[in-house]
């Protein structure tokens, strides 16, 4: 059990958990008070010493699974039952149930296999039943019997469970049956006002707020469907190529180090939500930063001054505190689709922590361009201002594809001549310029008149200046050109700046 | 809260030797601290109850983080209350030091008495005037004197300054204080420490390191109902449902501020007090304001709410 914690520990530790040995202690101390038969519990209090900040969660999760709840002679499978005609069905004589009284769910009625595979109508019925009645055993056996049927799973193939999962729900079309529930629903509640167990009456429609709580509530259903779909996935890749193998290539990545450009929507909303704690501890951070990092020399006047009130003593001696002129900053952002989410998020943070200068201001861009500082103020939260450049801000010049040649001519033309030595001007974008002119002159002259020109490019280094990417025209003017594909790097990069 | 108890322990007893016993097992399992927190009308999922268990039995401090109003300050009270412990309460503020969080010596009385005995030689006095008498003592000392159990609750830890929290974890690792007047002062028992946070900065990783971690999250559907039903006094079964439901239809928009628990409770009060048996759309545009704080957030849940689809 050790040894398996072992390779457990180092798995978190490859995907970026950071976990000291006190923590694996106390870890190894743990399994000797939690009964390992209590998958959930066991969950939990492992996790209690490994994971210190609950943005690792999901990763640590993910491991977990692969771990220690996939363990056991009731998750084999037959390498050549898998591949889309049913399962063998001494697997679904669960046994595995009392092993596991956590997962006892997922066992429950033995729907696994019926051994000759269902057809998909027979699936699609069971599915929509099993969600209709928010029966978590017959979900479960759905999740099994789709993975089967759809995933196409073949022993030994290097695929990620991504793939597996795309084929399942796209074969499942999960938002048709949402649709198929709620219109269920409404018929039924038209007819004789059962709705979901809260109805009385007879033959009352259902109101827009019962129907949309009926669609939350079957939503919730579907999610939970998938969870399972993706813990079936897992388990046969386990069963196929072992945990150590699959860990490393399902490896969930922290939110801070998923490659912004790249991200799923999933991961894109697990950026947004990581987005305003990093941001508030960043602001802190600096605040504290200004406020401790600085003794001054002493103050000699000041303190005399402050003596008079103890009778001349100079008992507190004061000092003067340097206060270095804060920076402003400009910021230049292409937000065209390829780069969107990398511009709001670079606003955003900022936005966030604009105390930190003395001013800011924001300029967007597509082959437009336009500024968006004002939507900034008054507001507490710089995503809802975000929220809005997206939807009004004056971008679009002829056909809405990035060309930072217009954008940066018509930049110079309007605000050029607003720029001081004190501005450090930030260019954000992946200047992928469809071909078009670069206008490279415009950098140089905003350099002459800044104090400094940065380029963050949300690209890994290595598509710098391939195919229509120009970056390296620019890089000639900038004081420095960044890579910034993580909110990890990105971070780093603000923080230097103020 | 905290000067209740009466100082039994004189330092003397308590200058003892070694680390502190780590006491006999608070609770024989984790579905004994589900049930023993149930009794107190606190409902825990599973994180919870394990992570309370894993404490007891490790004898370590748990950080308890999470958004505002999820039950983690209810947690360390509630915890107190299943073991018949005191609770002992640091809450944290910037500016807090060490004279509010350890110990300080009375000054006034201190100097009162040097007045009054001004014909005794110094070396007297000073035995005398850094005695028990005139040591005022503040929450971490006096959970580490208690010789009754104690749940030391140390709330809102992000907030202190990194030299206290320094200090802190000084305590929390050694469970003795030394008072360079007195001596050393060490634990008779190891009490059940809860740090909370909002996260509102990041802690220093020593501390981490040196506490268990629980995340409180949202509760899920059922647990909120429960909770509801629990905290929220003559309220039907149906009306807590449909209340839980409401609210975690709420919380799956994008809002500046998600409602929490104490408000979802608050809410249901209200309702429960204006007589509504089943909320509709109406009703609920009315109450909204006790769920959700911000203007924006009240018009976004309320399109919602009335069927307006949403842009995305
Ligand atoms: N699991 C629970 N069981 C019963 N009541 C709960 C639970 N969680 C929260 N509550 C209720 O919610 C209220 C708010 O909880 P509490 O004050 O502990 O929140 P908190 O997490 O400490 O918030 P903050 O971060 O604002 O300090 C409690 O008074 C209690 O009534
Ligand atoms: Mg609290």
């Amino acid at each position: 059990m050790l040894d398996l914690l072992t390779g457990f520990i180092a798995e978190l530790r490859a995907a970026g958990i950071p976990v000291s040995l006190t923590e694996h202690l106390d870890a190894a101390e743990t399994l000797r008070h939690v009964p390992l038969e209590d998958r959930e519990a066991l969950k939990y209090t492992l996790g209690a010493s490994l994971v210190k900040s609950s943005t690792h969660w999901p990763a640590y999760e993910t491991a977990f699974e692969i771990y220690f709840a996939l363990r056991g002679p009731e998750f084999r499978i037959d390498a050549d039952g898998a591949d889309g005609d049913g399962e063998r069905s001494e697997r679904t004589t669960d046994t595995g149930a009392d092993d596991l009284p956590g997962q006892g769910g997922r066992h429950g009625r033995g729907q696994g296999g019926g051994g000759e595979g269902m057809t998909a109508e027979e699936i699609a019925d069971l599915l929509y039943q099993a969600l209709l009645g928010a029966n978590r055993s017959l979900v479960a056996a759905v999740a099994r019997q789709a993975v089967s049927r759809y995933a196409g799973m073949e022993a030994g193939r290097p695929v990620g469970g991504t793939y597996y999962l795309y084929r399942t729900l796209r074969n499942l079309d999960l938002d048709k049956v949402l649709d198929r529930l709620v219109e269920a629903s409404r018929q039924s509640a038209a007819a004789h006002g059962e709705v979901d167990g809260g109805g009385d009456g007879a033959g009352v429609p259902l109101t827009a707020l019962e129907e949309r709580l009926l669609r939350d509530e079957y939503q919730a259903r579907i999610d939970q469907l998938r969870k399972e779909i993706e813990a079936e996935i897992r388990r046969r890749l386990v069963e196929d190529r072992g945990s150590e193998a699959l860990a490393r290539s399902i490896r969930k990545p922290l939110p801070e180090d998923i490659d912004v450009m790249h991200a799923t929507r999933d991961e894109l909303g697990a950026l947004r939500r990581s987005l305003q704690p990093l941001s508030r501890k960043l602001a802190v951070r600096l605040a504290r930063k200004r406020r401790h990092g600085r003794k001054g020399a002493l103050d000699f006047r000041a303190t005399v001054r402050h003596s008079l009130s103890t009778g001349g003593v100079p008992v507190e001696p004061k000092f003067r505190y340097p206060r270095p002129a804060k920076p402003e900053i400009v910021v230049i952002a292409d937000i065209s689709g390829s780069v969107a989410s990398f511009a709001r998020f670079t606003l955003h943070l900022v936005h966030a922590i604009s105390a930190q200068f003395s001013k800011v201001r924001s300029f967007v861009f597509i082959d437009g361009v336009d500024e968006v500082t004002e939507y900034f103020d008054g507001v507490d939260d710089p995503a809802e201002a975000v929220h809005r450049i997206n939807t009004e801000a004056d971008v679009v010049w002829v056909d809405g594809h990035s060309d930072y040649g217009h954008a940066l001519t018509v930049f110079w033309e309007r605000w050029g001549e607003e720029l001081t030595p004190r501005t450090s001007v930030l260019l954000l974008g992946d200047a992928r310029n469809n071909y078009h002119a670069s206008a490279a002159w415009v950098v140089k002259e905003l350099r002459a008149r800044a104090r400094h020109v940065y380029w963050l490019n949300p690209e890994p280094r290595a598509y710098w200046n391939s195919g229509d990417s120009i970056v390296g025209e620019y890089a000639n003017f900038c004081d420095e050109v960044v890579e910034c594909r993580t909110l990890r790097q990105l971070e780093r990069f603000v923080g230097e700046l103020a | 809260m905290s000067s209740d108890g009466s100082l039994v322990g004189t330092p003397a007893d308590a200058i003892s030797s070694g680390f502190p016993e780590a006491g006999p097992p608070r609770f024989a399992s984790i579905g004994d601290v589900r049930s023993g927190l149930a009794g107190v009308d606190y409902l825990a999922d599973d994180g919870i109850s394990g992570v309370v268990y894993l404490a007891d039995r490790l004898a370590k401090p748990v950080l308890v983080e999470g958004p505002a109003g999820t039950g983690k300050t209810e947690l360390a009270k509630s915890v107190a209350r299943v073991t018949g412990s005191r609770l002992i309460r640091l809450q944290c503020y910037e500016g807090l030091d060490e004279s509010k969080a350890l110990y300080e010596w009375n000054y006034k009385k201190q100097l009162l008495r040097i007045q009054a005995d001004a014909g005794r030689s110094w070396e007297q006095l000073e035995e005398d005037i850094f005695s028990e008498d005139f040591l005022l003592t503040r929450p971490l000392l006096e959970a580490i004197r208690s010789t009754e159990p104690v749940v030391l609750l140390v709330d809102e830890v992000d907030r202190l300054e990194l030299e206290t929290e320094a200090l802190l974890l000084e305590v929390l690792s050694e469970y003795q204080v030394s008072i360079p007047e007195l001596g050393t002062v060490r634990a008779h028992q190891i009490p059940l420490v809860f740090l909370t946070s909002n996260a509102t900065r990041e802690l220093s990783e020593a501390l981490k390191r040196r506490c268990l971690y629980l995340h409180i999250d949202y509760p899920d559907l059922e647990r909120e109902r429960s909770i509801i039903e629990t905290r929220v006094p003559g309220i039907s079964q149906a009306l807590a449902d449909q209340v839980a439901r409401i609210v975690r239809s709420i919380r799956t928009l994008e809002l500046k501020k998600a409602p929490s628990v104490s408000e979802t409770l608050d809410w249901a009060r209200t309702l429960v007090v204006l007589g509504i048996a089943s909320v509709d759309v109406d009703q609920a545009r009315d109450t909204l304001h006790i769920l959700l704080k911000y203007r924006s957030d009240i018009e976004r849940a309320e399109k919602e709410l009335a069927g307006v689809e949403s842009p995305d």
